[in-house]
């Protein structure tokens, strides 16, 4: 399952639009976060006052990005966790078994994560004996499917319910073949049974986090199943995974992320589990892990800051972007060949693989502009994409054919008399070619437009050429 | 302003594909009161030159334009997209050339699309067409977007006598033209049209309209292809009351 | 890894066109800005008066599916579970949290109630436990983890019972953060003088909407989550 097939967005996205179930997932899924984004907005007259405030903190952090890390630390420190710095996925790779052998953990259970998705945890622990079971509900479908998640935060959302009931009887291979299982309370019953029993057999649990306070050394996780609660406190040991961008200052601004993060994601008010981990258990406590460790990860992100791409450094990955954007609706999210998916992918991954493997996401967008209305810290996602776009023509990565095309028509663009001539020309031809039918079917040059649709033909004369020869008759 | 000079930007797709969306302009803005002018030296406002990531290009294209347009009361453009480049993109294109940049900036202050210029600064509430059928509007996403065209359209039609608006569902969604993009990524541009038409059809409409030439042939070539016999037009020439020529992709009168 | 942070920390600094840490000024503003947090937006929705709040907080705790039953004082809090229990078709069997606030409660009242406090094992069926606060803006409790509040508590157990004093409820998420602040500064939260391990903001019973966007309740915790409400001297 690792390596990213992100430059065959083109083979995937064919595939992927031929594939019925996706449509059908997908169509099903749409108007229900659109719609409930909308309906929690409505519902909250700050709520565009708090992605404004949202945006400014996140400035503000990356402004001070070192200082507010070393705080973080120190907090972590005090309050008797520790923290492990990782430049690289395999280095995180690397720590995470550090700490599983250390305990001589055998199983490790993880909560939602896409650090974890980002540094192919699972495959690691799974290459050295130690098995990794994921317990969000979607994150366990598309692990037993292996599969990537197709969304940052709904991973099944490309999968109909006959799909998962596949899969649960190809897995659960120990329960009755004959029983009931098409309708999603099954599903979840069933699901929710066989998890139960790995949340006492794990020595580890993983998390993300959502946020990490610098005030107070804590990392947030927002869930709605409980699963990430019970990952981190049953096991003998917490880690979590977080990339270096999540710290914020203060238990305060934490909360102004929390009103926007839900409301854009699901549709939330507010999700069921806002959790906030403070080292490990303390002496008096009757539960809790006893080891507490946060990987912070850079992974290229310290290449983005200072360039035009810091504005994607504030992303707080509720989705948003993906959930209203028309490409990602048609393709779904593994068309995009990794983790990250739809217009916040189009714009991290390039910064996260390089531009020369990522290059088809930041053009396989028409910059409708839904994702930067409603990301709640204000990314100008399509300006990004542009500039991606700008770094590829410089590099000459862009496709040849394209190239040569625009800067043949730019050619003449810069020419006036000469494109008023020209285009005269060809469109008096058109114009008579297709005048009895109104259109063309084929055009030779056009196929990539004629293959779906008809070209309406030009009405002859150029409106320049009808204008001055108005202008000469006298037009009054 | 009594009589302001306007200087129309045609727009490429108009001059070449649909001159009488041109003509509908400026009737609709001589209707306002405004002296029209055709800058000579105009072809394109450079987008697709932009939005394939070639800078140099774009610069020079729009110089040209800044060149062509200086000196005019407003400048008018029956496109979101095309309004949108000028006046929101133009000046960020030269935030390191401090003269270019004013002259950017003064420009892009002065140019509007049409219909939102007909309402908002010439204060045109009604205009006095007649058209017989169910129509549907599409919002195309840079007027949309970049310009907040959402109500000038719909309270200019409003005034069209006969006229009967029917509100496309999903109307705020791509119809997946987005330039060179419905050719870059055809089979994607196809979902997205094909998605896009069928809201269309269900409306029950028998004219679709929007303010966008290139948003307008992508929704009218894939309609006909799939023989919805809806008819597609643009938004001005229905404002204007200049829909003798036949619609978009219609064959022409022998 | 001592590499990895100082390569991390020195790319950071170099993006931002210095060489080294930030300024002693700076520092001191932006500890000065940790040490004393200031309230960013709050939404008005539950700028009310007290009475309003609390309704405020059960409507919208209500609307997330968690269920809520309101009683005049502590004594009749037993006889309000015992009921509940019988209703959802539930052993008169709790776990409860060691916390003292619910000594309260006369429980011997209700004899057949079986009682153990502690924490929970895979077989419990219901927990029991109070909750510090409460947030009226979203519905949300409040839970710290610490001797008197095991966690586990929280999520086992396929029903959780939160007894919760309406003096407890206040307005918004930074009133939370201001009370553990508090009791961290008074010693109450401990001998380590820190945040507890584990603070849950729980709005509502575990949900999964994972398949096919189905809203499911009862997802890996807790399926109910039913809130006892108990007016307290100022309220009732």
């Amino acid at each position: 399952m690792s390596g990213s097939t992100t430059h065959q967005f083109k083979e995937n996205a064919e595939r992927q639009l031929a594939d019925e179930d996706l449509r059908q997932a997908l169509t099903k899924s749409k108007g229900h976060f659109t719609g409930g984004r909308q309906n929690a907005m409505d519902k909250l007259p700050e709520f565009d006052a708090l992605r404004d405030k949202s945006r400014d903190i996140k400035e503000h952090v990356l402004e001070n990005l070192d200082f507010y890390l070393e705080t973080y630390e120190q907090n972590v420190i005090d309050s008797g966790g520790q923290v492990h710095w990782a430049r690289t996925a395999k280095d995180a790779q690397d720590i995470v078994l550090e700490i599983c052998r250390s305990v001589g953990a055998t199983s490790v259970n993880k909560g939602k994560s896409m650090i974890g998705e980002e540094c192919d945890i699972n495959e690691a622990l799974e290459a050295n004996g130690i098995r990794a079971v994921e317990t969000d509900l979607g994150e366990y479908i598309i692990q037993i499917r292996n599969e990537r998640p197709s969304h940052i935060i709904a991973p099944a959302v490309h999968l109909t319910k006959a799909q998962v009931e596949q899969s649960f009887r190809e897995t659960h291979t120990h329960l009755d073949p004959d029983r009931i299982l098409e309708e999603p309370p099954t599903l979840l019953e069933e699901a929710r049974t066989v998890l139960r029993k790995k949340y006492f057999e794990a020595e580890v649990g993983i998390t993300g986090a959502n946020f990490l306070v610098a005030e107070t050394g804590s990392s947030i996780i927002v869930t709605n199943e409980g699963n990430g609660d019970l990952s981190q406190l049953l096991p003998k040991v917490h880690i979590v995974l977080a990339s270096i961008e999540k710290v914020v200052p203060t238990l305060e601004d934490a909360s102004t992320f929390l009103r926007v993060l839900a409301r854009s994601a699901t549709g939330q008010e507010f999700s069921v589990y806002t959790t906030v981990s403070t080292g490990p258990r303390r002496a008096e406590d009757p539960d809790g892990p006893e080891e507490y460790h946060v990987i912070l990860l850079d992974n290229g992100r310290t290449g983005m800051l200072g360039t035009e791409f810091q504005d994607m450094l504030r992303c707080i990955r509720c989705g948003a972007c993906m959930n209203h954007c028309p490409v990602y609706q048609s393709v779904g999210g593994h068309a995009y060949g990794w983790v990250y998916p739809g217009p916040m992918g189009a714009v991290l991954s390039p910064s996260l693989l390089g531009v020369d493997e990522a290059g088809h996401l930041p053009n396989a967008s028409t910059f409708c502009g839904r994702c930067e209305e409603v990301c709640p810290v204000r990314i100008p996602l399509p300006k990004l994409m542009r500039h991606w776009r700008e770094r590829e023509f410089e590099r000459h990565l862009t496709p040849r054919a394209a190239r040569t095309g625009i800067r043949l028509w730019a050619f003449f663009a810069q020419r006036p008399a000469l494109y008023r001539w020209a285009t005269g020309l060809q469109m008096r031809l058109m114009g008579a070619m297709g005048r009895r039918r109104g259109r063309f079917s084929s055009v030779p040059l056009a196929k990539g437009w004629t293959k779906y649709r008809d070209l309406p033909a030009p009405e002859g004369k150029t409106f320049q050429q009808q204008w001055a020869a108005q202008q000469k008759l006298g037009r009054s | 302003m009594e009589n302001p000079r306007v200087a129309l930007f045609v727009t490429c797709l108009v001059d070449l594909f649909r001159p009488s969306v041109g003509f509908a302009t400026v009737k609709l803005l001589e209707d306002a009161g405004c002296t029209v002018e055709v800058p000579r030296q105009q072809t394109c406002c450079g987008q697709p030159a932009y939005n394939t990531g070639d800078k140099a290009d774009t610069k020079a294209i729009a110089r040209q334009v800044i060149e062509a347009f200086e000196g005019y009361d407003y400048v008018v453009a029956p496109s979101g997209s095309c309004a949108g480049m000028i006046s929101q993109h133009y000046p960020a294109l030269f935030a390191d050339d401090a003269a270019w940049s004013t002259r950017a900036q003064k420009l892009a202050e002065r140019t509007h699309e049409l219909v939102s210029f007909l309402t908002d600064v010439r204060g045109v509430d009604g205009v006095g067409g007649e058209f017989s059928g169910a129509v549907t509007y599409h919002d195309s996403c840079s007027g949309l977007r970049e310009l907040s065209i959402h109500d000038q359209p719909r309270r200019l039609l409003g005034s069209v006598e006969g006229l009967h608006l029917r509100e496309l569902p999903d109307a705020n969604v791509c119809c997946g033209f987005g330039g060179t993009f419905c050719v870059k990524y055809a089979d994607i541009s196809d979902r997205m049209v094909e998605t896009k038409i069928q809201a269309v059809i269900d409306t029950g409409a028998d004219t679709l309209l929007a303010g966008d030439l290139g948003c307008l042939m992508n929704m009218a070539g894939k309609l006909q292809r799939e023989g919805a016999g809806i008819q597609v037009r643009h938004v001005a020439e229905v404002l204007a009351g200049m829909t003798d020529k036949p619609a978009i992709g219609e064959p022409g009168k022998d | 890894m001592v590499a990895n942070r100082d390569g991390i920390l020195d790319d950071i600094r170099r993006s931002q066109g210095r060489d080294g840490p930030i300024d002693d000024q700076r520092a001191a503003e932006l500890r000065a800005r940790m040490a004393s947090p200031t309230r960013n937006l709050l939404p008005a929705r539950a700028d009310l008066p007290a009475s309003e709040v609390i309704d405020l907080f059960q409507s919208m705790a209500e609307s997330v599916f968690a269920t809520v039953d309101r009683v005049a004082d502590m004594s009749a809090v037993p006889e309000v579970l015992t009921d509940y229990l019988k209703r959802e078709n539930l052993p008169a069997q709790v776990v409860m949290a060691p916390d003292p606030s619910l000594d309260d409660a006369p429980w011997s009242d209700q004899p057949l109630l079986e009682i153990r406090r502690g924490v929970p094992q895979e077989s419990d069926m219901v927990s029991v436990t109070s909750a510090p606060a409460a947030i009226a803006e979203t519905g949300t409790l409040a839970m710290f983890s610490g001797a008197d509040h095991p966690s586990t508590l929280n999520f086992l157990p396929e029903t959780h019972v939160v007894v919760l004093p309406v003096d407890r409820i206040s307005k918004n998420y930074e009133d939370v953060w201001d009370l553990i602040r508090q009791r961290v500064d008074a010693g109450e939260m401990g001998p380590n003088e820190r945040m507890p391990r584990t603070v849950n903001l729980v709005t509502g019973p575990s949900r999964s909407g994972d398949i096919e966007q189905t809203l499911l309740l009862g997802a890996h915790g807790p399926r109910r989550l039913h809130i006892i409400l108990v007016d307290t001297d100022e309220t009732a």
